[in-house]
């Protein structure tokens, strides 16, 4: 295992540092279109090819990562903090405060909240700048995403609110927070951890879906979502391989990403 | 409590069916405050007047005066609401605007067609994620490890339009879309738990004691986790309704997830409410049947 | 002439099995095999005089029996369940003849009393449908006088141009069928409907035509309309052989399937259909005074203008299936297209010539207006749709040469038309036109500055500017000449009006592209909607297909 988390390390070291570097290694920015060769494939000029309208994938990917790859984390971390706090902490109270979290949560998982980004994007300026827009989309993302595993937590510290040790905790004379923080939290690791990495994937893929309402990534910014998003379309993979990069990059990432540091903690 | 083998007195069957209707209560009330919320959320939204038709030139002043006139009945929520729970009361769900038809209708021939499809593609995601998880744990193989990671983070990489896409290709029931949809978050968490219940001192002693793993598995490990995945089980119900929108309107395949796109593009609010108070229901029925599972698990234990 | 008929079919018969026989077919049969291709969306009523969406106008034109229909190929009228017809000096009343002999698809005769039922239907004023509207000339009744069973007279309150065309859009109704609008005149009939997944038309027994060796119309048994909104899907479906059509596809795929096959992509030039852009010019509109002042000059809209790359929208956005626009009508118009008019050529230095004519100026590579506003809007445009989305970053990529700055914003579709014609909350958008009329009078409630489709600056109570002034007037002189060449002299002057002021920027028209299975005789795309099916009564499979379904 030691020489996979090596490798793991590796990876997401050498993604951040070529993403850090992007202008340097892909000089020719994001945005510039050559409009002499739309849709070309790999090239000495350009690695990856380049888009409909003649940019550059690889440096869209490369620009791609630093925000999906900063913003994600991020967002991913809001919601599972919120998951903790809801689910974790109606379990540990109990009694009509489960019952009130869990008719909440329920409802919440229930709700079209489609409409709800719908009506962000309206009261927000239309000569919004794009980087505003992303954070103002994974902060949305980060909060709208926490009912489904605070529904779980809410079971497990149910479960443990009547365990042994926690009433021998209690009985210890550890009461309120801090028995919260020290002896509960802890135990709702696999969730937690759980919910973190299934939402970096699943927000950077809302956000390019989001592109459909005029939040996310404004173009032409690009986003690990938008590049994905070109695979919805009928492309015969056998002819265009190099389309694949940008999904088997993240799958990389996410891999490598999740070697290196959950099983660790959650196994021990 | 030693009694639990005797029959319940008339005491006990009381408090039970009083704790039931205290629940059902509940439900009706969560589900009434589902489409009162919902039938908002999307009356704040902009478009909600729209219609595509006011781009249409052939239409003159009057005709588009009329159109825009065609919703007024709508705009006040909570009247909209109020008429529309006595329709309901009646047996009249009222009629989708977009569709033309009435929403019992719609809603009566759509709903076997997203239940079979979630259901089965729930089945599915569930038994290859327990599989998978189960049998890392077993084998705590490097390798298999790094396996099941890839695959699963594969999955949740792959944008569901495109695995719904990607089922249409390969000639691939819709199900099966939503099985890989649904599969790599099934798998995250319940590893996860395994792996945790698995990291507890007494299975150590239990596997020192020479017990058999599947030994280990039914008594040790399930009990531990049981509770947690019923749970899972639960939400995993709002996640494959969730995962039928893209799968069914890609695939075509004509149930409540196809419909609910069709209402949301059009801003169909009678349709809408009916699908989201339909939604909360089915929501409330896995969440409070898990509930109720782990308790009679944890009364049967203690 | 009955004698005749009968007889006639049996020969013709004999003769075309000889024929079959000898190609070596001997699938030969009475069945006609099942036509299959996609709705792009649930039909939203069957109704035909409600018709408003794409996928009820093709269920329309399928089940609908018409008096006169244009020729989509030749874009002439021709004579249908009206053997004549002729319009008043006056344009304001017509008189059909009609043919004899024709019975609704459920046995009910069709007589002049069907027509004055459609056309009593059509006309109620709580209709509201965009047939019947194109028929309100002025205040007053609409009446139909039937002077016999095959003839009848319908006259308008007020002349309206181009009277007979509007016609090709009207099916006509049986006035005393029970089954309603289930009975039909077009050489199909809606058999079986489930919502959400397929339509299946079966032919129609009792459709009037015959082809040139007596033989009953349509030679098809029944059309499967599969809906389905996705186009990937349609194409691959397609590519499989499940579908047998497709009437509009996009470039990209387009491409893929002429090198694949190159028989069944279909390119017939240059479509009705354009895709343009304006700026927002409301008075009441909430953006900034000084952004509207910038909308409001003439100089900046032609700046604007000359400062797209059309060329490379064209080559680029679709691979070479659009040619950039002239103007609001498409030179496949025969007609009414204003031959003069040449698409803007790109000229960045001229744009920025035209822009310091009116105080703005470049500072470090960015543009400002007299008073030292960065120059910086916004373009809506509906999500969803790849070309346009791409159309609309090219613009972007070109207008930040000349230092301006634009932000593209997609749009659910809801949202941008509450935007656009209630709330006026943009500055630019960019969207495109379907036309499917040939007509100009088709396009009033677009140029009359009191309109409400009058996009860049609607519902006026008197004309803005001259110049708008100047094409409501014209308008309304085409809309009331009888003679078609001083209806075109009025249209020609809008059209180079529109090119001068530039309220609407036009960009491409793209061509019509369709695909068209080699299982497939006898259709011939066009550019004209529907494109693939419009001659679907003479439509057949070959033999193979035939026999497999």
């Amino acid at each position: 295992m030691n020489q996979v988390r090596k490798l793991a390390c590796v990876v997401v070291l050498v993604v951040c540092a070529m993403s850090a570097a992007a202008n340097w290694l892909a000089p020719a920015g994001y945005a510039k279109q050559f409009r002499e060769a739309p849709d070309a494939p790999p090239s000495r000029q350009h690695l990856l090819g380049t888009d409909e309208v003649g940019r550059d994938r690889f440096a869209r990917v490369l620009y791609g990562t630093r925000i999906s790859l900063l913003l994600a984390p991020a967002a991913a971390l809001v919601s599972t903090a919120l998951a903790a706090l809801v689910g974790g902490l109606a379990g540990y109270l109990g009694g009509f405060w489960l019952r009130l979290a869990r008719g909440f949560t329920d409802l919440f998982l229930s709700l079209p909240w489609l409409f709800l980004l719908i009506t962000v994007r309206a009261l927000l300026p239309l000569n919004v700048s794009p980087l505003t827009s992303v954070l103002i989309t994974f902060l949305i993302l980060g909060l709208l995403g926490w009912a489904a595993s605070a529904r779980v937590l809410s079971t497990s510290a149910d479960a443990l609110r009547n365990s042994d040790f926690i009433l021998q905790a209690r009985a210890s004379g550890l009461h309120g927070p801090r028995l919260f923080l020290i002896h509960v939290l802890p135990n709702l690791k696999p969730v937690l951890y759980a919910q973190f990495w299934i939402s970096i994937p699943v927000f950077i893929l809302s956000e390019a879906n989001l592109g459909i309402l005029g939040l996310g990534v404004a173009e032409p910014l690009p986003s690990w979502g938008s590049l994905l998003r070109e695979l919805e379309g009928l492309i015969s993979f056998r002819e265009e391989p190099w389309r694949l990069v940008p999904l088997l990059l993240l799958i990389v990432v996410m891999t490598s990403f999740q070697l290196l540091l959950s099983n660790e903690e959650v196994t021990a | 409590m030693p009694q639990q083998t005797m029959l319940p007195s008339k005491l006990q069957l009381w408090k039970i069916a009083k704790r039931v209707a205290q629940k059902l209560a509940a439900i009706a009330a969560l589900v009434l405050l589902g489409g009162l919320l919902s039938a908002t959320l999307v009356r704040m939204a902009p478009g909600f007047d729209a219609d595509e038709r006011q781009l249409d030139p052939g239409l003159n002043e009057e005709s588009q005066r009329a159109l825009r006139q065609s919703r007024a009945g709508e705009h006040n929520i909570l009247s909209f609401y109020a008429s529309y729970l006595r329709g309901a009361v009646h047996g009249d769900l009222g009629t989708s605007h977009a569709l033309g038809q009435p929403v019992q209708s719609l809603l009566r021939e759509r709903w076997p067609v997203t239940l079979r499809v979630a259901g089965i593609g729930l089945l599915l995601a569930w038994i290859l994620a327990s599989m998978l998880a189960i049998t890392a744990c077993l084998w705590r193989l490097p390798a298999f490890e790094i396996f099941g990671t890839t695959i699963s983070g594969a999955f949740l990489c792959i944008p569901a339009a495109v695995l719904a896409l990607l089922s249409v290709v390969l000639n691939a029931p819709g199900y099966l879309a939503i099985a890989l949809i649904v599969f790599p978050k099934v798998y995250r968490y319940s590893r996860n738990l395994f792996a945790k219940a698995y990291a507890m001192p007494h299975i150590t002693a239990a596997r020192a004691r020479g017990l058999s793993e599947t030994r280990i598995l039914a008594r040790h490990v399930l009990p531990v986790a049981g509770p947690q995945m019923i749970a899972l089980a639960g939400i995993t119900v709002s996640i494959a309704l969730g995962a039928a929108i893209p799968v069914e309107a890609l695939c075509g395949l004509p149930g409540i997830g196809q419909l609910t796109w069709q209402a949301a593009l059009s801003r169909d609010l009678p349709l809408l409410v009916n699908l989201t108070v339909m939604v909360t229901l089915v929501t409330l029925l896995a969440n409070s049947g898990a509930d109720v599972m782990v308790y009679m698990l944890a009364r049967g234990e203690s | 002439m009955k004698i005749n008929r009968t007889g006639h079919p049996a020969f013709s018969r004999l003769l075309f099995c000889v024929a079959l026989l000898s190609l070596g077919a001997a699938a030969f049969a009475q069945s006609g095999g099942e036509l299959r291709f996609c709705l792009r969306s649930e039909p939203k009523t069957f109704d035909p005089l409600l018709v408003d969406d794409d996928s009820s106008l093709s269920i329309r034109y399928l089940t609908g029996g018409v008096l006169v229909r244009l020729n989509r190929h030749t874009q002439e009228l021709e004579p249908e369940l009206a053997e004549s017809w002729k319009v008043s000096r006056d344009g304001k009343q017509i008189t059909f003849k009609l043919r004899s002999g024709v019975a609704f698809s459920d046995g009910s005769p069709f007589s002049s009393e069907d027509v004055a039922f459609t056309m009593k239907r059509l006309m109620e004023p709580a209709l509201h449908s965009s047939t019947g509207d194109a028929f309100r000339s002025g205040s007053g009744a609409v009446t139909a006088k039937i002077v016999a069973p095959d003839q009848i007279a319908i006259t308008f309150p007020a002349p309206i141009a181009g009277l007979d065309r509007l016609f090709d859009q009207v099916a006509i109704m049986s006035a005393h069928s029970a089954k309603k609008e289930g009975a039909v005149l077009g050489p199909f009939m809606v058999a079986e409907y489930k919502a959400g997944s397929t339509l299946l038309l079966r032919r129609n027994p009792n459709y009037w035509k015959r082809d040139s060796q007596g033989r009953r119309l349509p030679y098809l048994d029944s059309i499967r309309l599969d809906i389905q909104s996705n186009r990937d899907v349609e194409m691959l479906r397609f590519k499989r052989g499940e579908l047998d059509l497709i009437n509009v596809i996009d470039s990209d795929y387009f491409d893929r399937l002429a090198s694949s096959s190159p028989g069944l992509a279909h390119d017939a030039g240059a479509s009705l259909d354009s895709d343009f852009m304006w700026f927002n010019q409301v008075a009441s509109a909430p953006i900034p005074e000084y952004k509207r002042a910038w909308f409001r000059s003439r100089n900046f809209r032609r700046a604007i203008s000359e400062a797209i790359n059309r060329d490379d929208l064209s080559r680029v956005v679709f691979n070479g299936h659009a040619q950039p626009a002239a103007g609001p009508v498409s030179p496949a118009n025969k007609f009414w297209f204003n031959s003069n008019l040449k698409a803007q050529p790109y000229r960045p230095d001229a744009a920025l010539e035209l822009l310091r004519a009116d105080g703005f100026h470049l500072q470090n590579g960015a543009l400002f207006d007299k008073a030292g506003n960065a120059v910086e809007f916004s373009i809506v445009t509906n999500a969803g749709g790849k070309p346009r989305e791409r159309m609309a970053v090219m613009v972007q990529e070109d207008l930040s040469k000349l230092g301006i700055n634009v932000n593209v914003v997609t749009l659910d579709f809801p949202s941008l038309i509450e935007r656009i014609s209630q709330k006026f909350n943009y500055e630019a958008a960019m969207l495109g036109f379907r036309n499917v009329d040939l007509d100009p009078n088709g396009q009033m409630n677009i140029w009359l500055s009191s309109a409400e489709n009058h996009a860049w600056n609607p519902q006026q109570k008197s004309p803005d500017t001259a110049w708008e002034a100047e094409i409501d007037r014209l308008m309304r002189a085409q809309a009331s000449a009888a003679d078609p060449k001083k209806r075109k002299e009025s249209f020609d002057r809008v059209q180079e009006i529109v090119a001068e002021q530039a309220p609407f920027i036009y960009l491409v028209n793209q061509n019509a592209l369709s695909a068209v299975s080699s299982a497939v005789q006898g259709a011939d795309p066009g550019i004209l909607s529907p494109q693939t099916f419009w001659n679907a009564d003479r439509i057949t499979l070959n033999p193979t297909t035939r026999a497999s379904r």
